[in-house]
């Protein structure tokens, strides 16, 4: 198991493979898919900041009120190709160092993972329960009126959130490989009878 | 007017009035989101036991499994996508659909508010969140009355993820070599399944539904998945293609999140319903390996008793 603090660099993130179990601590920020369209049609200066060196969580948590502030019940991951069109971008923009999220990216994440040095990481899709177990405390909110709870901005702060990296930043994807294995299954089925 | 429901012993057993099944609606909503079934756990801690220690589509059912622990127990939702929300809602002569629907509707409205259910409703052109789960067509309902005296609803929470790998075939498609026959509705699941990946979380649990129209072919496929997880399909031919469906997908390799695995799907559902001459659609409704459904079942009147199962 491999401790990332962050925010990282560009060194830590590039030492990581394919198939590493890592837990995150520190302050990651959710963004799905109004956020990635929201970072993606303009610059945000003011989001520069923010997400420097850190993760971006493709997720849309169950939260609810506690006092001033929220506490998240439920996050885990949303599926992570509908930000295909936005993730370069927005890693080369942002300075992100990591996205977190489910089911792969496509060969634009992958090649931008490389360039800027930055990694994929799975978490457990439906295990929301568990993610949340991390999340220590919610920092801040940005957008929730404008967007919703699903799809705001939460900035969380996390402790041994667990995840594997299943994109590095040297090329490698766990995805592309199990949909090349299953494509040659898949055609033999289709051959057959 | 209102039509009495049949009397038993000269009382009657329930009228209009003394129906509201709100607050047992609120308790199908937590135990869809927050429990996971039984038949499904089974299914996960065999999956489990199938995948060597070291890899990671074990870790992953280690996971799915803790988390269905942690979920149970503080009555939180198994996963934070808590779908769109479908109920089939069974009822006697008498009472008032309309009724029903608006008791259903504030029962989601209060499960939003305990936090069973996200907000999960956006505005189509706005884009604007309501942040309660109401909104045009939302949730889901199909009514139908019967000859029972009792009235079951069954609930379903059908993730986006999911939804969004869900497909819909017209046969015969050339670019599958599928025609209008059972090793044509094969070739359509193999096909929606080996495209899914890991991205409608797998395992997944298929319903397919060969016939219907483009809209009924999607309502009969996700209501396939009603029955018993063990239930097989009455018709023979369904039946046997039900069984080699996931021997053949389990064969694919894409295992749990798409990270390679012994166990790509935990069960395939097949039903069928009348077409029209010039269409023969199969529906493949693909919904995520916890498969969120509960019934309840609830009697009339002052001895009416329930069930959720």
């Amino acid at each position: 198991m491999i401790r990332i603090d962050l925010p990282t660099d560009d060194r830590t993130v590039r030492g990581l493979k394919c198939g590493d179990y890592v837990e995150i601590f520190g302050v990651l920020m959710t963004g799905r898919d109004a956020a990635h369209s929201y970072l993606f049609k303009q610059h945000r200066p003011e989001f520069v900041d923010r997400l420097k060196g850190t993760f971006i969580y493709h997720c849309g948590p169950v939260v609810k009120r506690a006092g001033d502030g929220w506490k998240v019940l439920s996050a885990g991951p949303t599926t992570s190709t509908r930000e295909e069109p936005f993730q370069a971008k927005v890693i080369a923009d942002y300075g992100i160092k990591g996205v977190i999220g489910k089911g792969g990216m496509g060969q634009k994440t992958l090649d931008a993972l490389k360039e800027f040095g930055a990694v994929y990481l799975s978490a457990v899709g439906g295990a929301g329960a568990l993610a949340a177990a991390s999340v220590k405390k919610v920092r801040n909110v940005y957008l929730l009126d404008e967007m919703g709870v699903p799809d705001a901005f939460w900035e969380l702060e996390v402790e041994a959130f667990p995840a594997i990296v299943t994109m590095d930043a040297h090329g490698e994807s766990l995805h592309k490989k199990v949909q090349a294995d299953s494509e040659r299954v898949f055609k033999e089925l289709i051959e057959q009878k | 007017m209102y039509i009495g429901l049949p009397k038993r012993g000269g009382r009657t057993l329930a009228t209009k009035k003394s129906v509201d099944i709100t607050d047992n609606a609120v308790e199908l909503i937590r135990l869809c989101a927050c429990v996971l079934r039984d038949d499904i756990r089974k299914r996960i801690v065999k999956a489990r036991d199938l995948e060597p220690k070291d890899r990671m589509s074990r870790s992953v059912f280690v996971a799915l499994l803790e988390n269905a622990e942690i979920a149970a127990r503080n009555s939180i939702p198994m996963c934070q996508d808590t779908g769109m929300v479908i109920f089939w809602v069974h009822y006697p002569k008498g009472l008032s659909q309309g009724e029903l629907e608006g008791q259903l509707k504030k029962a989601v409205g209060k499960a939003t508010k305990k936090s069973y259910l996200r907000p999960n409703t956006i505005e189509a052109l706005t884009g604007k969140n309501p942040g309660d789960n109401t909104g045009e067509g939302t949730p889901v309902f199909h009514f139908k009355e019967w000859n029972k005296d009792h009235i079951r609803v069954d609930l379903m929470l059908k993730g986006g993820g999911s939804e969004n790998v869900s497909a819909q075939y017209k046969l015969p498609d050339i670019g599958l070599s599928a025609s209008r026959d059972l090793d044509g509705v094969r070739r359509c699941v193999l096909d929606t399944v080996f495209k899914a990946q890991g991205e409608g979380c797998a395992p997944g649990i298929i319903g397919v539904c060969l016939g219907g129209a483009r809209d009924t072919g999607f309502a009969a496929a996700k209501e396939v998945l009603l029955r018993p997880l063990d239930e097989k399909s009455p018709d023979p031919r369904l039946s046997k293609l039900e069984e080699d469906l996931v021997t053949e997908l389990n064969t694919l390799g894409i295992g749990p999140m798409g990270f390679g695995g012994k166990t790509t799907v935990l069960a395939v559902k097949l039903t069928t319903l009348a077409r029209h001459p010039a269409t023969y659609y199969v529906t493949v409704a693909y919904t995520c390996w916890a498969l969120r459904r509960y019934s309840m079942s609830m009697g009339l009147g002052k001895k009416g008793g329930v069930r959720y199962d």
